[in-house]
């Protein structure tokens, strides 16, 4: 007999807030985390915007208390102090009293020193510690060690699906009882590596996104870190803790089309979701709300509107929030997964910023309002470079 | 204008990676999307950054560049009227 | 229980099947090796040479591996130490130089490991669950509980999991196929033995 899986903590820092609260307050009053660049200079400073956490290396470590000699990336810093506050919230004084363990996701790694060093190595060998923070594993091990997990800890790296995957993979441990608990996510901080990179694929907007709009012209990259911590229903009802929401479906696909554009009638997501309602054991018709994927990009929305239209006899609210924070790459369905569980908790629809005009192809409209109304199901989805496609099923209760 | 256009060839061959290829296989006036040598969208951008690169024109929106790489013939025609370089 | 029905690995410019040596090739540079490869297996699929190396690798060896399989229920389950490090250094080199600065879309769609899952997906249209972890070493004591929840939860017929590494001249790679029936049962003491 498989165990649920109940939420039991949740932690986030992204452009529109370093709490949960913060994050909800912003969303609740349409207040978008999309600026100008500022941490670091880029060539394209005036022609791209982003969704930049305004605080610098200095400060974010200062807030975790870490010694000022050190070689932590900034993934590492906003991975840390999510991760420390959904331990927090979950309640968690003896982290390693339960098999408990860490599946975290990224794709800069720590790319953000490595860049900013890679001419100075040779005449400053006091840079070299930088170089072993680079790889992706790193930041994980750096953020166990940082909340006390002696346990298991595994990184992944999927592009814009990881922390879906870290998501479903926590998920299936728990279920399945490899694990009592876990804590799962993803962190990704702004670098010129990404920025110069999707620049030349030339899906950046210089604008604010618009999400699911005709005139829609791209992404904003964004950064964040977001974790929730999984538990076995059993374990989280005999403590007595409050459970947030259940994962109760899940599914990942691949779209085999393309390296990085999605194919026309949204293959690999349809199947994601089919996949996650198989899983959850409900019907479309039972979903309250969308966390799009909703990038802004000509392809995403398309191919993403198409594969909702397939699945769903009538869609229901959805919206991108990555009208608020932007596109966090390996962070973003950590934060969505967040947004979700809010929206189950406060009962609560979030808009899709900026948006005027409907897309040609068909008639859907996302949500422009907030909206409060009774939320059962909230349905994330996310869409990695490599065609792998991921969705999620968050439930009020099972 | 010919020796343009086979200058194009052998770039194009080298910048996409088009090893089984060579460029007297290359018409002036094959398609060279679709049916034709099957380039796609990432092959787009990257003959636009070889606009840039070797020719001095840059171009803001990527949409542009389905009109202007439909062929070698169009190609060499949009190069020689604005090229800078 | 389930078994390793196939196994292959690449190493030093030689490609070993089922612990026999299958291919061999004379060339030392990796892109003239992979393309020498390619060649002799006969391949058709002009996208090859657009990849980056470790797709290349990861191409190859699932090409052989995959040779007679006819169900398109396989799961990919990717691994190694390194991401796309390799290629990494290539976009940044690109992007280094301010006054020729010219960064490459098609390097950049490659600075993500999982693309590599992306080109096997796109060559034998599988539409499965897949993953890419990095890890140290052969992540085996990740590998044999998700392979098994796949299989006994019908999320796949078969699943292939493959060590693929890629950075500067360092290459190798070790794939294998687990399904219901085969030779080596599917335990982490064997799999380390078929990977020595």
């Amino acid at each position: 007999m498989r165990t649920k899986v109940a939420i039991t903590g949740i932690g986030i820092i992204s452009s529109i807030g370093k709490t949960v609260e913060e994050n909800f307050h912003a969303l609740v009053s349409k207040k978008s985390g999309i600026s100008r660049l500022e941490n670091f200079y880029s060539k394209h400073v005036n022609d791209i915007k982003v969704g930049e956490i305004k605080h610098t290396n200095e400060e974010l470590a200062s807030l975790l208390h870490l010694p000022l000699e050190h070689s932590y990336s900034r993934t590492f810093l906003l991975g840390a102090y999510a991760a420390k506050q959904a331990v927090i919230s979950a309640q968690i004084s003896d982290i390693n009293e339960l098999r408990t363990g860490l599946i975290s996701s990224t794709s800069v790694g720590g790319m953000d020193l490595t860049e900013k060093h890679y001419k100075s190595y040779d005449a400053h060998p006091e840079y070299l510690p930088y170089i072993k923070s680079h790889h992706a594993g790193d930041s994980t091990q750096k953020i166990a060690d940082y909340i006390g997990l002696k346990g298991f800890a595994t990184t992944l790296s999927t592009a814009c699906s990881s922390a879906a995957n870290a998501i479903m993979m926590g998920a299936t441990m728990v279920e399945n009882g490899l694990l009592d608990r876990v804590i799962v996510g993803g962190t990704d901080a702004l670098s010129k590596f990404t920025i110069n990179g999707f620049k030349t694929l030339m899906i950046l907007s210089d604008t604010d996104n618009t999400p699911f709009d005709q005139n829609r012209k791209g992404l904003n990259l964004g950064e964040a870190a977001a974790y929730l911590v999984l538990e076995s229903e059993y374990i989280a009802q005999a403590s007595g803790k409050k459970i947030l929401a259940y994962i109760s479906g899940y599914g990942n696909a691949n779209d085999a089309f393309h390296q990085t554009a999605s194919s026309e009638n949204g293959e690999g997501a349809y199947l994601s979701m089919k996949k996650a309602f198989e899983k959850a054991q409900i019907q479309p018709s039972e979903i309250d709300y969308i966390n799009a994927h909703g990038t802004a990009t000509p392809n995403n929305d398309l191919s993403e509107g198409r594969a909702l239209l397939r699945i769903f006899s009538s869609v229901p609210a959805f919206s991108s929030t990555k009208s608020y924070t932007g596109h966090t790459l390996a962070a973003a369905a950590a934060i969505e997964a967040v947004y979700s569980v809010l929206s189950l908790q406060e009962n609560c629809i979030f808009p899709t910023l900026n948006f005027q005009t409907p897309m040609e192809e068909f008639h859907l409209i996302p949500a422009t309002e907030v909206y409060y109304t009774p939320i059962e199901h909230v349905l994330s989805n996310s869409f990695g470079f490599g065609g792998n496609c991921s969705t999620l099923i968050f439930s009020k209760d099972l | 204008m010919e020796a343009l256009k086979q200058e194009l060839k052998v770039k194009i061959i080298d910048v996409l990676n088009l090893e089984d290829i060579s460029k007297d296989d290359i018409q002036d006036s094959d398609p060279l999307f679709g049916d034709g040598l099957g380039l796609d969208s990432i092959d787009a951008l990257e003959l636009i950054v070889l606009l840039d690169k070797e020719y001095g024109i840059k171009l803001a929106d990527p949409k542009q560049g389905k009109e202007i790489f439909q062929s070698i013939e169009t190609m060499a025609a949009y190069i020689s009227e604005n090229r800078t370089k | 229980m389930y078994y390793i029905s196939k196994y292959i690995c690449i190493q030093q410019g030689k490609m070993w099947l089922n612990g026999s040596l299958y291919a061999e090739s004379h060339y030392t540079e990796f892109g003239d090796l992979m393309k020498d490869f390619y060649k002799k297996f006969q391949i058709n699929y002009p996208k090859f040479y657009k990849m980056d190396d470790l797709c290349k690798l990861a191409f190859i060896g699932s090409e052989l591996l995959l040779k007679d399989e006819n169900s398109k229920q396989i799961a990919l389950l990717f691994s190694n130490s390194e991401a796309s490090l390799d290629t990494d250094i290539k976009h940044q080199q690109s992007i280094q130089n301010v006054d020729a600065y010219y960064p490459s879309p098609a390097i950049f769609v490659y600075t993500l490991p999982n693309i590599a899952i992306g080109e096997v997906s796109i060559r034998h249209q599988l539409q499965t669950e897949s993953c890419f972890f990095v890890a140290d070493k052969l992540p085996v004591t990740h590998w044999i509980p998700y392979t098994n929840y796949l299989l006994q939860n019908h999320k796949a017929e078969k699943v292939v999991c493959a060590w693929v590494h890629k950075l500067g001249n360092n290459y190798e790679a070790f794939l294998y196929l687990v399904e219901k029936k085969g030779e080596i049962e599917q335990t982490e003491q064997n799999i380390n033995e078929l990977f020595k």
